[in-house]
């Protein structure tokens, strides 16, 4: 912990400034219109952001492996929320 | 409680006694916060999950709907809240530092910008319920989409609301962060309250993140 310590306050404000590009990233591809891509870029956009702030500002990056399941498992969990749900929602109008 | 190896043992009075070491109870409370971040991905999910549902279904009255939002508020919030994130991982590092004085600076800036984010959201509702967009009896909107704008505002309302009731406590919590710190309770070896707190926060913030362009920037690009 000791030995990357000042090497992780930089590394924070490096975090910081990709977080603020996407911030600004995300607000201007709003104002194009990329069709069905508009969400899908706003969401990749978001997880990117998210995954940065689980990594470097959470220490998922250093976490144990028990951690690293536990993460694993919310994500997959939710995922089985929405896929399930959408299975029957996204597919009503298909016959 | 193995008494041979007792006396080798590191004493932390903080360190309680089910726990091999103080280092093995903060791996234990990192943890269980993670866990608890887990249930927080689902209950929020029920929610992210009920607006997927209706934007499929009524994709132009969401756009709508999301055209009459304050974007440069959104934009500044997600902008404060990253500030705040960046704030609170440098508190705890100065908490491992031993930096007592950083640290409270910093704690303090963090709930100075949880405070702005709330003041700018206050600013937001009260626009809409001047504008009646509250959903409920003096809801107004474009006929042609009323019904499903109001469902949009709902959820707007509950997903915003129910973040900022996130943001609420994770002031509470930092107060007694604060007063841990100033009280010296806080030490390199006794940081983890400080990197729960930093958990919570952090997660709070992944939420706004996601709310942020599905609220706000849906409709950007209709006119």
């Amino acid at each position: 912990m000791s030995t990357d310590h000042a090497a992780s306050s930089r590394m924070y404000y490096v975090v910081f400034l990709v977080l603020l590009a996407c911030t600004y990233l995300t607000w201007q591809v709003a104002y194009f219109d990329l069709g069905p891509l508009n969400t899908l870029a706003a969401l990749a956009i978001a997880i990117f952001k998210a995954t940065l702030v689980v990594l470097f500002f959470m220490h998922a990056r250093s976490s144990s492996r028990l951690t690293w399941i536990v993460v694993i498992a919310g994500i997959f969990w939710f995922l089985i929320l929405m896929t399930l749900t959408a299975t029957d929602y996204l597919t009503r109008n298909w016959v | 409680m193995a008494d041979n190896s007792s006396a080798a043992t590191y004493e932390h009075p903080a360190a309680a006694h089910q726990f091999e070491s103080l280092n093995h109870q903060q791996e234990v409370s990192i943890l269980g916060m993670w866990v608890f971040l887990v249930t927080e991905i689902l209950f929020f999910g029920g929610l992210f999950l009920t607006y997927t549902v209706y934007r499929h279904w009524y994709p132009s009255a969401f756009a709508a709907a999301s055209h009459e939002m304050i974007v440069w508020a959104g934009t500044l919030n997600t902008v404060v809240l990253i500030t705040s994130s960046l704030t609170m991982a440098l508190a705890l590092h100065a908490a491992q530092a031993g930096e007592r004085r950083t640290l409270i600076v910093l704690l303090i800036a963090t709930m100075a910008l949880g405070c702005v984010f709330l003041g700018v959201k206050a600013f937001e509702y009260r626009t809409e319920f001047v504008e009646g967009h509250f959903p409920g009896r003096g809801f107004q909107f474009e006929a042609a989409y009323a019904p499903q704008a109001q469902i949009f505002f709902s959820l707007y309302f509950l997903m915003t609301g129910l973040h900022a009731l996130h943001m609420i406590i994770g002031l509470g919590v930092m107060a007694v962060m604060l007063w841990w710190s100033w009280r010296g309770r806080i030490t390199p070896a006794y940081a983890s309250p400080i990197e729960i707190s930093g958990l919570y926060w952090h997660f709070v913030d992944i939420v706004w993140i996601f709310l942020f362009p599905l609220l706000y920037l849906v409709g950007r690009h209709v006119h």
